[in-house]
């Protein structure tokens, strides 16, 4: 029987609130407040806990953990995913993949773990004056995180859909790397995007949060943080408010936090949205600007043999060919990887409908997806997206999908098309609604270059979501500081992927634990007098 | 966000139709309202909408006849609904006047270009209507289309009754009790 973490310590006095079941208004105190539950929530709430700090965690999504997790795309999407894991962009040409849990992305991703690149922190370093950005300097952090997050190499043979991605890219010549992975006995199921059955990866869900809750810290979930009260330079307060059991509609009861420090973790979408909320101070004008998505291109293929790319860890292999032989800052390079295929995520994302959607369902089994990830926000014209609030309050992403993207889709299908060719794929579907599948490299290749790149004719998708509450050294040109301490309001740190002043080029949840342990364990230091404790 | 009302407009370049649009807008705002009570799941708008345009989607997976094409009608209509319970409160309100539109005969004719009632409507009427609206100029026709195709297809393959006609043999087993 495996053992479900929650259940274990619920039993011995963890302090976990569901504010769907709280009756009446509360107030609660706390040395720091951490708003969200993810990546950047997960590192923080241990290490302050750990130093002695009182914690408390507020999540708006719901506590799910392994005895919940039953591999359905029907019952995760809707339980762990922001918006049922149909997010959209305002213009709705990009759908984003995000989670929204205890465990935040962490509790749903595929577990690619990347230190952030050289060259994007060389970058950053020129650009936005983040001198202690260097390799060098983070790769303790890095390291730190390795060990804690049991991260590395994926010794296991890559499933067929990941093989196929070296197959194809060996013959023509580019290469490809394994995946590091945060994983301790992985069971290869392929099931890491419904949840983790098995609590082999090393979430914030069953790593990080469990070790805040045995020092004594307290998750609310179900809870929204819906506005900061601000007095001066300090943050006074955290307003929340209870969502209903399903998790979608606030209900009347509020819950009323004060600490002495505010972190905000609720992702590059939630962070700046509560900012904005709160009418914090943005003299820069960058609030919410600069969101980055690595906006990804689907190309599927039909192979002549079963590649069954719903079984074994989704992603193993990837290659940086057309990132590390770009200029970072030219026409938008791509990192190549491979999804997992689950009949749900598979269905959708495929054009079309009727006879020719359901021909292509029948050959599921055979179908080998690749994906391209742009780096964007380099490039002078690649300024990505803005968070924007809905009338109700809520976040919405304006990304507008311009010509600095549509020119590397283009070479991105192109590159995928040719590659899967090479693997020896039948037939090459990118996913476009004109796109009727093309039968051979030459076909692909003209077929491509005369695709109308248009906002939902060409599908475009998103996993990851970064920036929007920019750290640099100039308070004119940026949100935070180097250490993510926003800029005007003293007692607030912004503690996630929206610090990021462009995209990593990589999958981002090892950037997010590295940068954030370093920062997060200042803000300890400063608030204890005493050095941080280390998280391993 | 565009509100339905915006919808119209965009979809109808026309002053006259867009008068007459706003002439609906109450009895519109009426049936987008009733759908969005919570726990419906049986909505009226929706269920007409999708026992129609749900078996044209899905052609060529869709039972076509009795008692499976019966039982594959009821489980597609509450598998919509369940999706569209899971969306956001913003895109349930969107959804809801989607189907709000389409259910109210005038603006069936006028947007979607579906002449007959739904469920009078051939399947050529049903699949000239998608067609159109995918390959629209209009990017609000488009994304209604894209909805249709996202909720339709992906409550099918939520369903593990239609797992085995893709071979797809379900989530392994722990091998625990």
């Amino acid at each position: 029987m495996i053992k479900d973490p929650y259940q274990e310590g619920l039993a011995k006095g963890w302090k976990v609130v569901d504010a769907a079941r709280l009756e009446t208004d509360r107030d609660d105190e706390a040395d720091v407040v951490i708003v969200g539950s993810g990546a950047g929530g997960g590192i923080a709430a241990e290490i302050l806990a750990k130093s002695g700090l009182r914690v408390i965690v507020v999540e708006e999504g719901p506590l799910r953990s392994s005895a919940d997790f039953h591999m359905r795309e029907s019952e995760a999407y809707p339980a762990l995913y922001q918006e049922s894991a149909a997010r959209k962009t305002a213009d709705k040409g990009i759908n984003i993949l995000q989670g929204r849990c205890v465990g935040g992305s962490t509790t749903v991703n595929w577990t690619s773990s990347f230190r952030t690149p050289p060259g994007t922190l060389d970058f950053w370093q020129r650009q936005f004056g983040l001198a202690d950005y260097t390799p060098e300097a983070l790769l303790p952090w890095f390291e730190m995180v390795e060990r804690r997050l049991s991260i590395g190499a994926w010794p296991v043979p890559p499933n067929a859909n990941n093989e196929l991605l070296r197959t194809g890219a060996s013959r023509l010549g580019i290469a490809t790397q394994v995946i590091r992975r945060n994983v301790n006995g992985c069971w290869n199921l392929g099931y890491c995007g419904t949840g983790c059955p098995t609590n082999a990866k090393q979430s914030m869900l069953v790593t990080t949060l469990p070790a805040a809750l045995e020092l004594g810290a307290t998750i609310y979930y179900g809870l929204r943080a819906e506005r900061l009260t601000l007095a001066g330079d300090k943050v006074t307060g955290l307003e929340c408010v209870a969502m209903d059991a399903a998790g979608i509609h606030p209900k009347a009861t509020r819950v009323w936090l004060r600490a002495k420090h505010f972190v905000l973790a609720g992702g590059a979408i939630g962070s700046p949205a509560l900012l904005l909320r709160s009418a914090a101070p943005d003299p820069s004008g960058q609030l919410g600007r600069r969101t980055f998505l690595h906006p990804t291109l689907v190309s599927s293929a039909l192979m002549e043999s079963v590649v069954d790319g719903h079984a074994g860890a989704p992603q193993s292999l990837y290659s940086d060919h057309f990132l590390d032989n770009l200029p970072i800052d030219g026409p938008l390079g791509y990192k190549l990887e491979a999804p997992p295929l689950h009949p749900v995520l598979f269905a959708t994302t495929l054009q079309g409908f009727g006879e020719g959607h359901a021909a292509l369902m029948k050959q599921f089994r055979n179908a080998q997806v690749l994906l391209a990830l742009l780096r964007d926000g380099f490039n002078p014209a690649s300024r990505g997206g803005q968070v924007r609030l809905r009338d109700d309050g809520t976040p919405l992403l304006d990304y507008p999908l311009d010509d600095v993207v549509w020119d590397g889709a283009r070479r991105a299908l192109l590159t995928m098309a040719e590659i899967q060719f090479a693997a020896g794929a039948k037939k090459v579907y990118a996913v476009h609604e004109e796109c009727t599948g093309w039968d051979n490299w030459a076909a692909a290749k003209e077929g491509i270059a005369r695709l109308p790149m248009k906002p939902l004719a060409m599908r475009v998708v998103s996993a990851h979501v970064m920036g929007g509450c920019a750290m640099g050294t100039d308070a004119g040109k940026s949100v935070v500081d180097p250490r993510g301490r926003h800029h005007q309001l003293g007692n607030l740190t912004v503690a996630d992927g929206s610090l990021f002043p462009t995209s990593i080029g990589a999958n981002p949840q090892q950037s997010v634990y590295g940068i954030v342990a370093r920062n997060i364990s200042a803000l300890a230091a400063s608030l204890t007098g005493t050095p941080a404790a280390p998280l391993a | 966000m565009p509100s339905r009302r915006q919808f119209i407009k965009t979809g109808i370049a026309g002053g006259l139709l867009l008068a007459a649009a706003a002439v609906f807008q109450k009895q519109l705002d009426r049936m987008g309202k009733q759908a969005l009570v919570a726990g419906n799941p049986l909505d009226p708008s929706l269920r007409t909408v999708v026992l129609a345009v749900a078996p044209v989607m899905l052609r060529g997976s869709f039972p076509v006849a009795d008692p499976d094409r019966a039982a594959a009608l009821e489980r597609i209509a509450k598998g919509v609904a369940l999706a569209v319970g899971a969306l956001s409160a913003a895109s349930q309100k969107e959804v809801s006047e989607l189907f709000a539109l389409l259910a109210f005969a005038p603006t069936r004719i006028a947007v979607a270009g579906v002449s007959a009632s739904w469920d009078q409507a051939s399947v050529a009427d049903i699949e000239g209507f998608l067609r159109r609206w995918q390959e629209s100029g209009v990017d609000l026709l488009k994304s209604g289309y894209q909805a249709l195709h996202d909720l339709v297809l992906g409550a099918w393959y939520a369903d593990s009754a239609s797992w085995a006609a893709i071979g797809y043999p379900g989530p392994p087993s722990l091998g625990q009790s």
